[in-house]
């Protein structure tokens, strides 16, 4: 069993990073083309301007959440005088409704891409491992969330999983700290690292391509004849 | 002062006959593929009619080109925040419906159908995704006013004009327009793309996707307020007409202009002053655009602008394309030429000369002359209903320029009247338009005659080139003759290899087609060896290796 928690807690993690870090590079680098959204709005548009959003900034939140959760330790919020019950109740609120957002954004997207025949002809192979893993992790962080709201069994993940997640990037996985958790954070802690395995091969990829260069880019772009070279745009503004 | 040159098109709209070759040969050439089966970079409207997609011309809808913001241009969807506010679902996007949805037939069942008393028939299926279905609307459903008053309806020109003159102007005529993407001095879907994929190409102006850098945001598909870029469905990315930019590099026509049954497309360099854009694209008053936009273009024959064309990395051939253009002359020479919908303030370059012969037409059919210069001029003024219909279309509503634009063509028709019959020639004619005799038969020439080495001027394509100071030779050193990257002599690109006749296959791996021409790629020119098998009984010479 020390074996079994050594490879899934210390050894997993890494392994996954390489996947997602050297996956993403050599798609990249041969499969630029293949960087897309492959939006499906072209076939149903009435949903997706609901759910679309729905899920993209409630995950968003949970993305935010999981920053504050893993890698603020309990120490520094203590200094800050934000008591446990507040810290909780916050994270109970704030980060369930992100995840209940999500989760009802994730199955509107689903329903609409099984019940549209262009959308369902148009889903992948990919596609079709990628989406249960996502509503799994989904669901299993939400019953995390959800099982810290029950009083008396109440488990302080920042004392666990979040002590576990840190000590990964200091090279010094902690296992016990991960292996003391409660199933369900184990399990979602499992699906996620499936996920980022998955992600550079699938339409994931395109959460990496993030327009954010747009901000500051001038409106129109010129470019050369032949070259890749980008010009800043002087007619207008 | 900066000048750039632009590759730009006028259509003349009087020759059109609505015969789609345009739009066939181009979609057999760039979207006759899985992902842009509804996707028709050309196509010939019927106007007045609600166009493909429907009603694209309503921007209170779909939100596309420019607007002024406290003088200031933004794209009329909304600014750099508000984009990527909307990135997860753009509120703006044409679905399939408002395009069509594109069908195929099941031919197969014609001949598995079983034995039976009636005749197989061929039965509609979505190319989509392949179920049964309903054809109830089409690239073209309303072509030649098809489907009545009813679909005439939803025209958004005609919804802007009063009730009177809508009942009216359906009797009145009805003309085509053949609509490809207007690659833009300020384009507004290069502006909205987050990605900054699209971009405007600095040596001829042509507007492309770089599909590499696309991640299907959609953006400009609702940015452009023409609707002519299109979204691949089935890889993701935006697609759009790259004005047959390989075509138009070797000095050839695009493939709409080439096949063009009325030969009223015109090719040609329009030379202009980038920084002119800017400012001319926000004037305050949407009929000033028009005029704004004639502001920006540079005259090739002023010995200034040569010398700044020069010092902007522009070709000597090209500023002698810019005096000998066809496009040049229609719309600064003659002001025959009209923006398409110039309001949008994307300052379009494909420009139309707009249609006499329905004035025409009623004129004749109202008892008079249809040819009498007197009763013409009278008819343009007094005909306001088309008028005012082809004005929302060409000039933000303002009859003035559409007028003056008429009555020149209808005082060269009136003068080449008079010189067909043999009749007394009236040099007031010309006077009333200001032009000159030579004048209105260079127009006539161009117009009427239209030859094909006059209408279209294409100079071949260069690279703006970086100087060499060291002196060295410019170029990779594995490019030379033998190295791995050998290209032709004098760079890497030469354009008369696009018309060369292809040479025989000598390596031909299958010994019945060994010395034979590919014909997929034989350009139709000359006779090059090998397009013929050789006559039975010649000796087979094999070539030397």
């Amino acid at each position: 069993m020390k074996h079994l928690h050594t490879a899934l807690w210390g050894v997993l993690p890494y392994l996954t990073l390489v996947v997602l870090v050297a996956g993403t590079a050599w798609r990249y680098h041969y499969d630029r083309f293949g960087f897309t959204t492959r939006s499906s709005q072209l076939h149903e548009s009435r949903l997706l301007r609901v759910a679309g959003p729905l899920f993209h900034y409630g995950l968003l939140f949970v993305i935010a959440g999981h920053v504050a959760g893993l890698l603020v330790p309990e120490s520094l919020t203590d200094r800050l005088h934000v008591g446990e019950r507040v810290y909780h109740a916050n994270a109970l609120i704030a980060g369930g409704t992100a995840g209940l957002a999500t989760l009802a954004g994730l199955a509107l997207l689903l329903y609409r891409r099984v019940r549209t025949p262009a959308i369902r002809a148009a889903t992948s192979r990919s596609d079709r491992v990628v989406y249960p893993v996502l509503a799994t992790v989904v669901l299993a962080g939400l019953t995390a969330t959800a099982s810290g709201a029950t009083a008396g069994s109440a488990y302080d993940y920042r004392l666990g999983v979040s002590v576990w997640f840190r000590s990964l990037f200091a090279l010094d996985p902690d296992v016990t700290a991960m292996a003391g958790a409660p199933l369900v954070y184990r399990l979602h802690a499992l699906l996620a690292m499936a996920l980022f395995a998955l992600w550079p091969f699938t339409r994931l990829v395109h959460a990496f391509t993030v327009p954010l260069g747009y901000l500051v880019r001038p409106y129109v772009v010129y470019r050369h004849r032949g070259r890749g070279e980008v010009r800043a745009g002087r007619p207008v503004r | 002062m900066r000048v750039m040159a632009q590759v730009a098109m006028v259509m003349n709209l009087d020759k059109c006959i609505g015969c789609h070759t345009c739009s066939v040969t181009c979609k057999q050439t760039w979207t006759n593929r899985t992902g842009t089966e509804y996707a028709w970079f050309n196509n010939v409207e019927t106007r007045p009619g609600q166009g493909y997609p429907r009603g694209h011309e309503d921007q209170e809808k779909w939100k596309g080109g420019w607007r002024l913001k406290g003088g200031r241009l933004v794209p009329r969807s909304g600014g750099r925040a508000r984009r990527l506010a909307r990135l997860f679902a753009n509120p703006e996007l044409p679905t399939l419906d408002d395009y069509y949805q594109p069908w195929t037939y099941d031919y197969e069942n014609l001949t598995t159908a079983p034995l039976g008393d009636d005749v197989p028939t061929a039965p509609p299926r979505s190319a989509i995704d392949g179920h049964p279905t309903a054809i109830t609307w089409g690239p073209n459903w309303d072509d030649d006013l098809g489907g009545g008053p009813e679909q005439l309806a939803a025209d958004p020109l005609l919804a802007r004009m009063s009730e009177r003159v809508r009942l009216d102007y359906e009797r009145a005529f009805m003309f085509y327009l053949p609509r490809i993407c207007e690659h833009c001095l300020n384009p507004s879907c290069v502006a909205v793309c987050p990605s900054g994929a699209l971009y405007k190409r600095v040596e001829d102006g042509i507007v492309l996707v770089d599909q590499d850098r696309c991640r299907g945001w959609r953006m400009c598909v609702s940015g452009c307020p023409y609707k002519k870029v299109y979204f691949n469905h089935a890889i993701g990315k935006a697609e759009k007409c790259t004005f047959c930019y390989p075509r138009i590099e070797a000095g050839d026509p695009t493939v709409c202009s080439e096949t063009c049954v009325g030969r009223l497309r015109y090719l040609g360099v329009m030379l202009y002053d980038p920084d002119k854009v800017g400012a001319a694209a926000s004037v305050t008053d949407e009929k000033d655009l028009y005029e704004a936009q004639l502001g920006c273009f540079l005259d090739p024959e002023d010995p200034e602008v040569a010398r700044a064309a020069q010092a902007s990395g522009i070709p000597h051939d090209w500023v002698e394309a810019a005096r000998r253009s066809p496009v040049g002359a229609l719309i600064t020479r003659y002001r025959v030429a009209l923006p398409l919908h110039p309001e949008y303030r994307t300052m379009p370059m494909v420009w139309y000369v707009p249609p006499l012969s329905p004035v025409v037409d009623a004129l004749t059919g109202s008892g008079h002359d249809g040819e009498d210069p007197a009763a013409l001029f009278g008819a343009i003024d007094t005909l306001r209903i088309p008028l005012g219909y082809l004005a929302e279309l060409f000039t933000a509503g303002d009859p003035g320029p559409v007028e003056a634009a008429l009555c020149r063509l209808a005082a060269m028709r009136s003068h080449m009247r008079r010189v067909n019959l043999g009749e007394e020639q009236d040099p007031r004619i010309a006077g009333a338009v200001g032009l000159d005799e030579p004048g209105i038969l260079e127009l006539y020439r161009l117009l009427a005659l239209a030859k094909y080495e006059e209408r279209y001027v294409i100079p071949t394509a260069y690279t703006g080139s970086v100087p060499d100071p060291g002196g060295t030779g410019a170029g990779c050193s594995l490019d030379g003759v033998g190295g791995p990257g050998m290209m032709p002599e004098g760079g890497g690109f030469d354009p008369d290899s696009f018309h060369a006749p292809p040479a025989a296959d000598a390596a031909g791996t299958s010994t019945s087609l060994r010395g034979r021409v590919n014909l997929l790629n034989w350009n139709g020119k000359g006779r090059p060896d090998g397009l013929f098998p050789r006559a039975r009984g010649t000796v087979r010479t094999e070539p030397e290796l």
